[in-house]
């Protein structure tokens, strides 16, 4: 049986029948909804008909430090008496958005450079690959470092001026965004660079200079398809990593700052509790299962999306 | 010619980034002496400015830092004061470099093999098995697995010791906390550069041509796959080297990753440039040899 089917309808075709990409998608997508909806769990009316487990507020003080996970509190709560379940919902969000605009930043820059130098050659490829070695040879910590300590008041004065003192707090987090995906882009310069450097001399790029396509057309519609894959599993592996990077920044004290939590200053947070003495297994082992389940379906999924799309599968 | 080229390119190259590290600090607002036990007095914070030259313009502090680099001299530290920068590097080196060769080795060691190996059975037992543990070891931050190495093979069964650097054992532990993620890295990029290759016509046209599947997998497919994988070991290898903040600090390894983050937090200006500059060299000469070997192992690459 023949059937027309767009390419895109076929990758979809074959994005379905991926059982794990599958299913890390429907986790994603419950998370994100969950993660969504979870703030209106504490208004009265709707906290009549929940669990009490599920109805605490992220800034809600108790009298119990420490609890073990119960019925009551059902990840336990930390050293201020917080409710861990809800701080873990609510630090869902800022995990997320910053994986998700930090890699994108990063992917814009990174394929834009990396392909551009790597179809030009030449002088162009040199200067521009140069440019991405002096950057790559400043770690990136102290760049992070200054571009917060020098920056952040100044952007907090212009909010402040601009939205208001309410909305000053998150400059930082806006600085996380940027700051995180503007030094992860180096990598994928590289990497872009040198998958088009040995695609340009195939055949079927000569071809289609041969049919009068200009450079726009090869390197958009010809080259960077056949690099799509790479491309895409090195995004799986950014977002994480930028994810990664936030809770590395937070256990240095520069990342999210209280009252925000992320999911990285809360495993930070439970890092710091651990000792042979007293052992509050729950502050790390329930941030750290939420942080490493979610970046392994990010992956998954990323795989099956890589699987479905390569023009070369 | 060509590497001839790039070497000599080297010497602006490290002057720019001495440049911009030099100014990157000084833009940062704070000192050095923000952070003193006792607060001092405006005159002996003059002084202390002074005494290091850190009253003067900025261009000139440059020169004067350049005149004492030439002749290899990193300068005081603002922040040890009994200590120069090159003390400091000359103590933590050394024990950095062990730790990150080593951790090389163990990425390198577990990465390309269990790449190698998912791709070649793609879509059986050991490739879900194997993806499985490689995202895994890339998931899972270090500074949760440094803690939890410590507590069960540390301190429940008492297996290794901890919090030194002087027997062999002492390093099993960091190198295991530092090298299991980049091996999960290496071991995606490797899977990811054999799939690609396996379904090359070159790997068809060994195939047709009689050659064994061995033969195949290990003579052609994987000097292209290995490819990725080589780009990325520039960076691993210099990242490896200066040392990680996380793992020396979990572990009390008295590497120099702790300082490098330590001393941009404290302002210590000679020290970030320091170290900076020693990162910047081992990268650049990494570099350097990735990109030879990268044209000796895919001839399609034109050099120069």
């Amino acid at each position: 049986m023949m059937e027309n089917l767009s390419p895109n309808q076929r990758a979809w075709r074959r994005f379905k029948q991926n059982r794990p990409a599958v299913i890390s998608m429907s986790f994603l997508a419950a998370l994100c909804l969950l993660v969504l909806i979870w703030p209106l769990f504490s208004k009265p009316a709707l906290a009549k008909l929940l669990p009490v487990g599920m109805t605490h507020s992220p800034v809600e003080l108790t009298d119990q430090p420490f609890a073990k996970p119960d019925m009551t509190y059902w990840m336990g709560t930390d050293v201020n008496g917080r409710d861990l379940l809800s701080r873990i919902m609510h630090g869902a969000r800022i995990s997320i958005m910053v994986g998700i605009v930090g890699a994108l930043v990063s992917l814009i820059i990174g394929v834009l450079w990396g392909a551009i130098a790597g179809y030009l050659g030449g002088w162009w490829d040199g200067s521009m690959m140069r440019f991405v070695d002096i950057l790559y040879a400043l770690p990136s910590i102290v760049f992070v470092i200054v571009l917060i300590t020098t920056l952040e008041e100044l952007v907090k004065g212009w909010f402040t001026n601009a939205f208001g003192a309410d909305f000053a707090q998150y400059s930082r987090m806006i600085f996380l965004f940027v700051g995180i995906g503007a030094v992860s882009w180096l990598t994928m310069a590289r990497i872009v660079r040198g998958q088009v450097l040995s695609l340009k001399n195939r055949q079927f790029v000569d071809a289609s200079r041969s049919l009068g396509a200009g450079p726009g057309r090869i390197l958009f519609r010809h080259i960077l398809p056949n690099v799509l894959g790479i491309i895409i599993v090195y995004i799986t592996l950014t977002v994480p990593s930028v994810i990664l990077y936030e809770s590395f920044l937070s256990y240095l004290g520069l990342g999210i700052q209280p009252p925000f939590a992320s999911w990285g200053s809360l495993i930070a947070e439970g890092a710091a509790q651990l000792n042979p003495v007293r052992i509050n297994w729950w502050l790390i082992v329930f941030p750290a299962i939420t942080l490493v389940s979610t970046l392994m379906a990010l992956n998954f999924f990323g795989d099956g999306l890589r699987d479905a799309f390569d023009p070369r599968g | 010619m060509y590497y001839l080229k790039r070497i000599a390119f080297l010497i602006p190259l490290l002057l720019i980034i001495s440049f911009l590290a030099f100014m990157l600090v000084r833009i940062a607002p704070g000192g050095p002496f923000d952070k003193e036990r006792a607060p001092a007095s405006p005159e002996i914070e003059r002084n202390l400015k002074a005494k290091y030259n850190l009253d003067k313009p900025l261009l000139e502090q440059y020169w004067i830092y350049l005149k004492n680099l030439m002749k290899g001299d990193f300068g005081p530290s603002l922040k040890y004061r009994n200590h120069s920068v090159n003390d400091i590097i000359a103590q933590g080196l050394p024990v950095s470099l062990t730790l990150g060769i080593m951790a090389f080795l163990l990425a390198q060691g577990f990465g390309i093999p269990l790449g190698f190996i998912t791709a070649v059975k793609k879509g059986g037992v050991l490739d879900y098995g194997g993806s499985f543990i490689a995202l895994l070891a890339i998931c899972i931050p270090g500074f949760v697995v440094g803690p939890l190495l410590v507590l069960i093979f540390a301190i429940h069964f008492g297996m290794f010791p901890v919090g030194m650097w002087e027997t062999p054992l002492h390093a099993v532990l960091p190198t295991l906390a530092l090298g299991l993620y980049f091996g999960g890295k290496v071991a995606r990029l490797m899977r990811e550069g054999m799939l690609g290759t396996l379904n090359s016509e070159f790997i068809t046209t060994a195939r047709a041509k009689g050659l064994s599947e061995t033969q195949v997998l290990v003579k052609h497919a994987f000097r292209i796959a290995v490819l990725p994988v080589v780009s990325y070991s520039g960076p691993l290898l210099a990242d490896l080297l200066v040392g990680s903040f996380v793992v020396e600090n979990i572990f009390r390894v008295p590497g120099i990753g702790v300082f490098l983050v330590n001393s941009s937090l404290n302002r210590d200006y000679t020290m970030v440039v320091g170290l900076v500059l020693l990162y910047a060299v081992m990268l650049l000469v990494l570099n350097l040899v990735v990109d030879f070997a990268y044209s000796v192992l895919d001839r399609r690459v034109k050099v120069g």
